[in-house]
């Protein structure tokens, strides 16, 4: 991405023409990685495609072919987990609708304001991307402490009796609040990244140029950022759809379920209640929903370039 | 001590000792694996009694591993599938049957009988019968864990109640809570989440006569009046201000420890997390009878032997004089917060000098356990939804229950089933 001086143009030797011998070079590079990609996420999706055509319990004898029922239950309103399913995707849905729009705008301020020269930089990057360190348990029990209704010290400083964990919308905003707190060094490190790839040039050519600092952020931040957005856009989507660490320690998915996400219900029937057959129909159906979205994310990113 | 123990638990184990007290390999050292869930305060307790064991008996020598519940249960399968499984381990009653009918537990009906074991032995009849499934025998009572009442003493002693005399009958529990409101003070907080809400609804549907399930578990029938009259009863705490609305989780017994909350029914494991904690003044009682009967949810720890997939007789010879030799010192594992099993060692004046868990013994007659049936976890689950739905406000006891039970019913009918029973 940085630009290179001319002299060291020069200096690059002719490319020379790959020899048919050489043909097999790419892919002897690409193969560790394609013969890990093979064992370990191709095969497994299949073998997974396979389970849900099944009633499946890896430790019964008895493992009975039910073709599409795992898949048909989850779209009938009579079957056991209709409900539990969709209510568990709705709330998947609104955790990424809620949390999102803050993962992505709140990294991106704080990555422009570390990307600054002033004292102690090093010291704050440190501390916003400390918390991304630890793991959800940690996060989950700190977090449930300071957010308990009556005994939580947010509640105490506030003096208000604010159910954070056990009622909705509070639940929600405990959630997206903690996990914002908990992920946003992540994306703050891959802006700042992205904030040191733009040319200082494109700033000074602006400035000559009279514009002023929100037309610069504008016109040479956002467009410089443009693929590191698109990545972290997709990944944080596809991240908060996997929410569940947070509500399996914080919410126990109360009330009643409304807090328990997509992945916290297929981990409780495929490991739980071990029906591990309908649990794959479901990471199938969550799965695609994942990928049209991510697909429609692509295509809205690049219409914005033409 | 542990020779006036020693004494006490021949006799325990019905007297057998001398006739079919398994012999000790002699010709080299056999080791064992031993897992279990104990990563609570009993962590410690079962640590050093291991210890003894393995300085006691130097022909065998026992490994542990200690896992939280939930992993333990995700690794045991694997364990055993893969020929790894550990020798022995402790599980939940209510456990047994599941993993007996998915063939990870193996009959141990021989064992029992080696070590002369027989219902009569046992304060419970229910403890004894939970280790059997279809007819067999696939665990060993180790201990029985039961809800029971923790009190604040010097909370009470402020609203002018007697901190001696904790309430035992309905009218006495509504009264010492109305006099506790009067001084400003929400006596009994009442959590929406398993622990402990769905402990005390069970509890409470036990004592307004229902039952989880029928006999045959085919139906739940948790939604019955006796539910719905249990579930107003939690429900109505908070509509009447002796509980705060929305308590959270583990908040009830954290608030006890604070001097915020009276009475907080709670497992009796809470006991050395009582003590642990200063200048906190606490009792212990039988929780008070709200409904028409005695009744109490409690759980029970058993030996279990993994299928392996070679067996091995010197191993398993071992394994009998573990399970032995740790049934003989359950006085010791007591301590951390348990109640015997076997009558003798509730007679003995050892365990009669544990002062609080001699109060959660006195309900040993009436502790209730989940049924023995296969993937009943499942439908348990459930209850959970109820109560936590219930009592935070969000649908009426009787509808929360309807719909719970409705769901329950369906699983239990898969389970059937799935498992065949």
């Amino acid at each position: 991405m940085r630009t290179q001086g001319p002299q060291l143009q020069s200096l690059s030797p002719e490319p020379r023409p790959i020899r048919r011998a050489g043909r097999a070079t790419p892919y002897l590079f690409l193969a560790p990685y394609l013969v890990l990609f093979g064992v370990f996420v191709v095969l497994p999706a299949l073998y997974g495609l396979w389970i849900s055509l099944h009633d499946w319990d890896f430790l019964l004898p008895r493992k009975p072919w039910v073709g599409l029922r795992n898949y048909q239950n989850l779209f009938s309103p009579e079957s056991r987990d209709f409900s539990d399913f969709w209510q568990s995707m709705r709330a998947t849905g609104l955790f990424t609708l809620f949390s999102v729009p803050f993962l992505v705008t709140v990294p991106l301020l704080v990555a422009l304001l570390l990307n600054r020269e002033f004292p102690g930089r090093t010291f704050f990057r440190a501390v916003y991307f400390a918390p991304y360190v630890l793991g959800v348990a940690v996060v989950g029990v700190l977090w449930r402490f300071l957010l308990d209704p009556h005994i939580g010290l947010i509640n105490q400083s506030l003096s208000a009796t604010i159910p954070w964990t056990t009622d909705v919308p509070w639940a929600w905003i405990s959630l997206v609040g903690m996990t914002v707190w908990w992920t946003l060094g992540f994306n703050a490190i891959i802006y700042l990244a992205g904030l040191q790839d733009i040319p200082r040039e494109l700033y000074d050519a602006a400035k000559v140029d009279g514009a002023t600092r929100w037309q610069r952020f504008l016109h040479v931040t956002v467009p410089g950022l443009k693929p590191v957005l698109l990545l972290v856009l997709t990944m944080t989507l596809l991240g908060s759809a996997n929410m569940f660490g947070q509500s399996y320690l914080v919410t126990r998915g109360a009330p009643a379920n409304e807090t328990r996400t997509a992945i916290m219900f297929i981990a409780d029937t495929g490991l739980r209640t071990f029906r591990m057959g309908s649990a794959a129909a479901m990471s199938y159906v969550l799965a695609l929903t994942l990928l049209v979205i991510s697909a429609f994310n692509f295509r809205l990113l690049r219409q914005e370039d033409t | 001590m542990t020779w006036a123990l020693g004494a006490g638990a021949s006799v325990a184990l019905g007297g057998c000792r001398e006739s079919s007290t398994p012999r000790e390999p002699r010709s080299s050292t056999v080791t064992l694996t031993f897992w279990n869930g104990f990563t609570g305060g009993d962590g410690e307790y079962i640590k050093k009694l291991v210890g003894d064991f393995n300085r006691s008996t130097p022909g065998i020598q026992v490994k542990m591993n200690i896992y939280v519940w939930a992993d333990f249960f995700q690794k045991v399968p694997g364990a055993v599938i893969s020929g790894q499984a550990p020798d022995v381990c402790v599980m939940h009653i209510d456990d047994i049957p599941t993993n007996a009918a998915r063939g990870i537990l193996v009959p141990i009906d021989d064992l029992a009988q080696t070590l002369g074991l027989k219902e009569s032995d046992y304060i419970s009849r229910e403890v004894w019968r939970g280790g059997l499934y279809k007819g067999r025998r696939y665990g060993i009572p180790f201990d029985m864990h039961p809800l029971g009442m923790f009190y604040n003493k010097a909370v009470l002693r402020r609203a002018g109640l007697d901190p001696e005399k904790p309430p035992r009958t309905r009218d006495e529990y509504m009264a010492a809570l109305e006099q506790l409101e009067r001084n400003g003070i929400q006596g009994h907080w009442m959590s929406p989440f398993p622990f402990t809400g769905t402990l005390q609804f069970e509890s409470l549907l036990w004592q307004f006569g229902g039952e989880l399930f029928d006999p045959d578990v085919t139906r739940a029938t948790f939604d019955s009046d006796a539910g719905v009259k249990a579930l107003t009863w939690m429900v109505d705490l908070v509509k009447k201000g002796y509980s705060p609305p929305n308590v959270g989780q583990d908040a009830d017994v954290i608030a006890l420890q604070n001097g915020e909350n009276a009475f907080n029914w709670n497992g009796i494991w809470q006991i050395n997390a009582f003590d642990e904690v200063p200048r906190l003044e606490w009792g212990v009682a039988p929780i008070p009878r709200i409904g028409i009967q005695d009744a109490v949810w409690g759980n029970s720890h058993q030996f279990v032997l993994l299928r392996q997939r070679s067996p091995n007789k010197e191993k398993l010879e071992a394994t009998r004089v573990f399970i032995q030799w740790m049934s003989q010192r359950s006085v010791e594992w007591l301590a951390s917060g348990k109640i015997p099993v076997l009558r003798s060692v509730a007679e003995s004046p050892e365990f009669n000098a544990m002062e609080a868990q001699v109060q959660f013994a006195r309900q040993a007659p009436y502790i209730r356990f989940p049924p023995a049936v296969a993937g009943i976890a499942d439908a348990l689950a459930m209850v959970d939804k109820a109560v936590n739905q219930a009592v935070l406000g969000k649908a009426s006891p009787a509808d929360a229950l309807k719909s719970a039970a409705a769901q329950a019913t369906q699983v239990v009918r898969d389970n059937h089933e799935k498992y065949g029973d």
